[in-house]
């Protein structure tokens, strides 16, 4: 339990059964017992909050709903209180992930090549190159003064902009901007009548995709190539598709894995004796790292209800919302073994972290090689650490949740 | 052992290519390829196991 819930909006809940409220504060910093205590007596929760919505939380349930796509259509992806208009299917607001089968493979398809695991691994460079840099920063605040250092805004979060900008040659120093729209579409959806249609992140990319554009987009990043390439149909992408991939590849990649690195830097904090097997046994590392997306899955999507069904015996209406709670998947003791401890050597790890189905994240394999090398990192560089206080770590709302506040104190750094 | 890999059911999670590439590769679109026809060398039978213990979306099976 935290001290520290921030102000909020939302209503109160009463009872996470029947009046969930994923984007409420509590439900940040205490998912994990909602979800076992829903799956142990409910387990398929509803909430008449975003318009009806349900929260399936065995494994079975979810595995079910992912598999479905002719009953469960990814038009809607991130719960709101309105939903995408019908017309916007099969493509959706940014495809692939937001596409229907039979449009989905060819969208899909595009994406794969660029993030198949042989083409992801020349990134590693990068990645470590940049994880090191920060490092150095971390590491002359320290010396400068003090021991805590927030490993959630001063390591974690930079790691994957940095990437993602350079692979779609985007400006290094518009990160804050990203972080900003991300924080509005994925934190807080819905909040946000007031800004100025300049500030977005709609007016944002489609400056930098006309640029892009006039420029000849000749270059080797992504967003060129999605201006350049050809579709499964032998046409250019259309204006909106490109500019829903684009989106779709800047937001995606940047909240979840921020999100997978602070989780598992939360729990070594907290376990030296996972610090100190990491440390001693490089040949455990594989398995740990699907424990921290086992454990800490960050991502839960949703569905909308193509037609009236059911869920787990529960009535679902059409256009009713579904969450898949990967997390809760995840953790559901009939589909692993000590499914609510963290073993780190675990060898038996069908997780779903990322996804189950043909919407598999397009990303895991840059999202694994970040999580990997910013651990290793850490760990190199900060072999002994802990929660500098429990009651300041601070999880993020909403569908993709990690630790937005991290404060840690280094123990036995520089003060020889 | 053997192993039977349903490419249909392949999401391309590379959980498989990751942990035994001796036994799997990758095709250009991240879909697993299977490397071994027939009986799986004695000294990769653990690896083969872990494959099958560790695909989300149950595409690998092993038979002793």
């Amino acid at each position: 339990m935290t001290d520290t819930v921030p102000e909020t909006k939302r209503p109160p809940v009463e009872d996470w059964a029947t009046d969930f409220d994923h984007t409420h504060p509590d439900y940040a910093a205490n998912a994990p017992e909602i979800w076992d205590d829903l799956r142990e007596r409910c387990p398929v929760a509803h909430t008449e909050r975003f318009g009806g919505a349900w929260l399936p939380t065995k494994a079975a349930d979810v595995r079910a709903i992912a598999e479905d796509t002719d009953r469960f259509t990814s038009r809607g992806i991130i719960i709101n209180d309105f939903r995408p208009e019908l017309d916007i299917a099969p493509r959706g607001y940014a495809p692939p992930i937001t596409s229907d089968p039979p449009f989905h493979a060819g969208a899909r398809r595009l994406l794969l090549p660029p993030f198949a695991p042989k083409q992801i691994e020349a990134w590693e460079p990068m990645a470590r190159a940049c994880c090191r840099e920060l490092l150095d920063e971390v590491e002359a605040e320290l010396a400068a003064g003090g021991d805590v250092v927030d490993a959630a805004t001063a390591y974690a979060q930079d790691i994957p902009v940095r990437v993602i900008a350079a692979m779609l040659g985007l400006p290094q120093e518009d990160g804050d901007k990203f972080r900003m729209f991300i924080h509005r579409i994925l934190e807080t959806p819905g909040q946000h009548d007031d800004i100025d249609p300049s500030e977005t992140l709609v007016a944002y990319l489609s400056e930098k995709i006309r640029e892009r554009r006039e420029s000849g987009a000749d270059g080797d990043d992504l967003i060129s190539y999605l201006l350049t390439v050809e579709g499964t149909d032998g046409n250019r992408l259309s204006d909106e598709h490109v500019f829903g991939t684009i989106a779709l590849l800047l937001i995606a990649g940047i909240d979840t894995t921020w999100s997978a690195i602070g989780a598992s830097l939360w729990h070594l904090a907290q376990h030296p004796d996972d610090r100190r097997r990491w440390v001693e046994d490089p040949d455990v590392r594989i398995f740990a790292i699907e424990e921290f997306l086992r454990f800490y899955a960050p991502v839960t999507m949703a569905r909308l209800a193509a037609e009236d069904t059911e869920v787990g015996g529960c009535p679902v209406k059409k256009e009713d919302w579904l969450l898949l709670s990967f997390p809760s998947y995840n953790r559901d003791p009939e589909a692993f073994e000590q499914a609510d401890e963290f073993v780190i050597d675990r060898a038996r790890n069908r997780h779903s972290a990322f996804g189950l189905g043909i919407h598999r994240c397009l990303g895991s394999n840059l999202a694994r090689l970040e999580l990997t090398v910013a651990i290793e990192e850490w760990m190199a560089r900060f072999p002994d650490f802990e929660l500098a206080d429990p009651g300041t770590v601070r999880w993020s709302t909403g569908q993709v949740r990690g630790p937005r506040c991290l404060p840690v104190r280094v123990l036995g750094h520089g003060a020889a | 052992m053997r192993i039977a890999y349903d490419r249909d059911a392949c999401q391309g999670h590379n959980r498989c290519y990751q942990l035994a590439p001796e036994l799997f590769d990758v095709d250009e679109e991240g879909y697993a390829v299977l490397l071994v026809t027939g009986e799986v060398p004695a000294e990769l039978e653990e690896k083969a196991q872990l494959c099958a213990d560790n695909c989300p979306e149950f595409a690998i099976e092993v038979e002793a």
